[in-house]
């Protein structure tokens, strides 16, 4: 029995850090007023922009895993990968807030840019290699990423489902965790959450709607990136191939309102999503086509909370008020 | 420090693409003074004073603030000139408490809702408001709303006010809390700033009234020194009469008939309590009651908009003389009938009009079924439009203006307008002048006069009760979703009324 629980929790929490990087991004965003879309496709930015940063430092030392510096081998693709999906939304930003393009389309538009983005770099890549095969390994730089405690082995039970997992994944939880309470218990938090309700009282209040909105979609962008950074090195042992992250970008999306806007929920939301994903490999039996079905899972349940919620009708549940819709001071 | 300048506005012009809101306009407010700014719906007075706020900025002219000129680029600027400003729309965070919205786009002082909340109650307590701070604002009435947004600037050391229409939407009790906060405020040296048109208001409340017209400054005259007509002449650059003509009823036919209503709300809680009563063709019968007594409800029932759960409503048809009990028809067909609803609800827009269309496509929403083709015949709509912009003096730049960007009391004209051209048997209106100028109320009470005259039953849902004496025929109260009594309007005085509708409130508060 332990053995199942242990194995359901392992195996749910890879799946669900990625997903809880896209939605802690994208609360941040929507909280400001921001839909922002394109977050599948700044996953994929984020991800093959740290791809490239440690195919490079790998390149540079030869390709061996003797000269890599374990500092320098986090640090680029980490920078990489932030510095990628930063300057995505920085783009998104730059057409929504500034010149009010509408937020759906530009949010499409971003993701379908980003994945081609992704998938060209990473077709670009293998190329370089000039391997057989349709994916690029990044092993050594992986090996860094998910080092993990050294006495993990020694504490049993409690070191496999606490402590066995990459580093990237703590910071997952703890970038969640300090989302909130920086949402909830400061002044930066109040005036954000003004700025997605209502902005024309942020705005009346003397709060600079527009950098709000600016600085939460690229922060928003740049932990969403870390997701498909994560995915790459953690989840997929280092290597990229085209398309691998699938849609777990809207996920993250779903989850968002499955969360119901909370980042504190989308901790325990991702790793129930997480245990939703796997759950075809526990129901096996049923042939492929059924497994078809149990992928189904994740989205049943955000459709069933989306019902739940709305039902409810509490305001405190409620998508920021202004979500979607873009600033226009002079209107009347 | 009292009875200095504390503001004044030179030469202030702004403008919107073509339309001129202000124009050359001077005015200077006093610190220990209450100053009125009157004027017409869409005579600038908003935009004067969003300019001193800094959500817009003059095209040309300054403003001096204690003698020296400011350069007020954004709100922040206001805040620093310790200007503040209570909008005549809330801008409040619904999901935010009352201290989190005072404290909101604050940056002074670490953050700490518990200090802020006792700062709060140091405030009401000094000029005496009633507040729970950690009510969150999507649960507060109308009136407490307000209280917080006055709060909010005062809590960042405002000294000098500018309240926007602030009686527009308040009972006669709370707009009597409210004149007693800002007196109290007065006098500890503040300079208030109030716009409105309500006359009775300026001359109870204020030192100085500023008159504005069409954009712009007309002159500014001592509360003690003038009268009603007075101010009413500056204001509209005419004299003009404020009486009703009230004409005898023409028929005494009954052309609707409630019997026995009840209807209960969404949660099951009930709204309409066995309401009946008659409505002769030709009279104006007034319904009078403390906002949410069930007004809107029982106008909905009428028109087919709400369930009922017991009762029946009987139309005489005048064509076909039948009796049709409206119960069992759909919205479509009671319109069909003649009976229209023209709803003024606190929201405009909301009901009625679609603010992003123009004027043309808001007259088709009523018309768009009786074309033939597959194409708008966008014609007679036009004709129409033009005409309600001519006739009841609508001030657009054209037929073609989105409602939306049309003041208040515009798209009040254009609502009621479009409901009368429809040439109804029975004119439902609620709270048709509610924001509305002098002027345009008058001219509004004109219109379901006429009507009246040319037997229409109309039943007008009104809050001043001035009002309602001097144009109906009968006035039923309603407190509760009851019927707390019907009185004949020409004889009936306003204590009667307002007797019966407090009755009806302590009955059920004594439940």
């Amino acid at each position: 029995m332990l053995a199942k629980v242990l194995s359901l929790v392992t195996r749910a929490i890879p799946l669900a850090i990625p997903l809880l990087y896209g939605s802690t991004g994208e609360i941040v965003t929507e909280k400001s007023g921001h839909l922002n879309l394109g977050i599948p496709g700044i996953m994929y930015i984020g991800a093959i922009s740290g791809v490239a940063g440690a195919f490079l430092y790998e390149q540079s030392c030869g390709n061996n895993i003797e000269n890599m510096n374990a500092v320098l081998a986090i640090l680029i693709p980490l920078l990489a990968c932030i510095a990628g999906s930063v300057l995505i939304g920085l783009l998104y930003s730059f057409l929504t807030v500034t010149l009010k393009a509408n937020q759906n389309v530009t949010g499409l538009a971003i993701t379908t840019f980003g994945v081609g983005v992704g998938n060209f770099f990473g077709g670009t890549l293998i190329k370089l290699v000039d391997t057989e095969v349709t994916s690029i390994s990044l092993a050594n730089t992986s090996h860094f990423y998910k080092y993990s405690f050294p006495f993990v082995d020694k504490l049993g039970w409690f070191g496999d489902l606490f402590l066995s997992y990459d580093f990237l994944t703590y910071v997952a939880i703890i970038i969640a965790i300090i989302t909130g309470i920086i949402l909830n218990r400061t002044r930066v938090g109040l005036n954000l959450r003004s700025v997605g309700e209502n902005p024309a009282t942020a705005d009346a209040a003397g709060i600079n709607v527009i950098k709000y909105r600016y600085v939460a979609t690229c922060i928003g962008a740049g932990i969403a990136g870390l997701g498909g950074l994560q995915y790459i090195m953690a989840y997929a042992d280092g290597s990229w191939s085209n398309d691998a992250f699938g849609d777990r970008g809207w996920m993250a999306i779903a989850l968002v309102i499955f969360a119901l806007w909370k980042p504190s929920m989308a901790i325990l939301g991702s790793f129930l999503f997480g245990a939703l994903c796997n759950a075809n490999n526990y129901f096996t039996g049923y042939g492929v086509q059924a497994q078809e079905l149990f992928k189904m899972l994740p989205y049943i349940v955000t459709i069933v909370v989306l019902i739940i919620t709305s039902m409810r009708k509490k305001r405190e549940h409620q998508p920021p008020e202004s979500l979607g819709i873009n600033y226009f001071r002079e209107e009347r | 420090m009292t009875n200095q300048p504390a503001i004044e506005l030179k030469n202030i012009t702004k403008k919107f693409g073509k339309v001129i809101a202000n124009k050359n306009v001077n005015l200077t407010a006093n610190r220990g003074e209450i100053l009125s700014i009157l004027g017409e719906n869409g005579s600038g007075k908003t935009t004067l004073m969003n300019m001193i706020s800094g959500i817009y900025y003059p095209d040309e002219g300054s403003i001096y603030i204690d003698g020296k000129e400011a350069v007020i680029t954004s709100p922040k600027d206001a805040f620093d000139y310790k200007i503040g400003m209570i909008h005549q729309h809330f801008k409040l965070v619904d999901v935010f408490s009352a201290a989190e919205n005072v404290v909101l786009g604050i940056n002074k002082g670490a953050y700490d809702l518990n200090k802020s909340t006792a700062q709060i109650m140091e405030i009401c307590d000094k000029y005496g408001f009633e507040l729970d701070p950690v009510k969150k604002i999507y649960t507060m009435s109308v009136s407490e709303k307000q209280t917080v947004e006055i709060i909010k600037v005062l809590y960042r050391g405002a000294d000098i006010l500018i309240l926007d229409e602030p009686t527009a939407v308040l009972t006669p009790q709370e707009t009597e809390k409210l004149f007693a906060v800002l007196r109290r405020m007065r006098d500890a040296g503040k300079c208030i700033i109030i716009i409105t048109h309500k006359l009775h208001e300026v001359l109870s409340l204020s030192d100085k009234v500023a008159v504005l017209r069409k954009g712009e400054y007309v002159g500014t005259v001592n509360t003690c020194e003038t009268t009603e007509s007075e101010l009413t002449e500056m204001m509209v650059g005419e004299k003009i009469e404020l009486n009703i003509h009230r004409s005898e009823p023409v028929s005494d036919e009954t052309r609707l008939s409630v019997k026995g209503i009840t209807c209960k709300d969404r949660q099951g809680i009930v709204v309409l309590d066995d309401i009946s009563f008659d409505v002769k063709a030709g009279e104006i019968f007034g319904i009078a009651g403390i906002a949410g007594s069930g007004q809107r409800e029982l106008l909905e029932a009428i028109a087919g908009l709400q369930k009922l759960t017991s009762g029946e409503i009987i139309y005489n048809n005048p064509k076909t003389g039948n009796m049709d009990n409206l119960r069992d028809k759909t919205p479509v067909q009671i319109r069909e009938l003649g009976v229209r609803l023209s709803f003024v609800p606190e929201d405009r827009l909301g009901m009625g009009l679609v603010g992003n269309m123009d004027i043309v496509d808001n007259m088709m929403l009523r018309s768009y079924s009786k074309g033939h083709s597959v194409f708008l015949q966008r014609k007679k709509p036009k004709d129409l439009a033009n005409k309600i912009i001519h006739d009841l003096g609508v001030v657009t730049p054209g037929a073609s203006t989105p409602v939306r960007r049309l003041s208040g009391g515009n798209v009040q004209k254009v609502l009621v307008g479009r409901e009368i051209a429809a040439a109804p048997t029975v004119l439902m209106v609620a709270y048709p002048v509610r924001g509305l100028d002098i002027n345009s109320s008058y001219m509004i009470y004109n219109m379901l006069n006429q009507q009246k005259e040319t037997g229409v039953a109309v039943i007008f849902v009104g809050e001043d009760l001035d009002v309602l004496l001097e144009l109906c025929d009968r006035i039923m109260v309603i407190g509760s979703g009851r019927v707390a009594g019907t009185v004949d309007a020409r004889t009936a005085s306003k204590e009667e009324i307002g007797l019966l509708m407090t009755k009806s409130r302590k009955e059920t508060e004594g439940e």
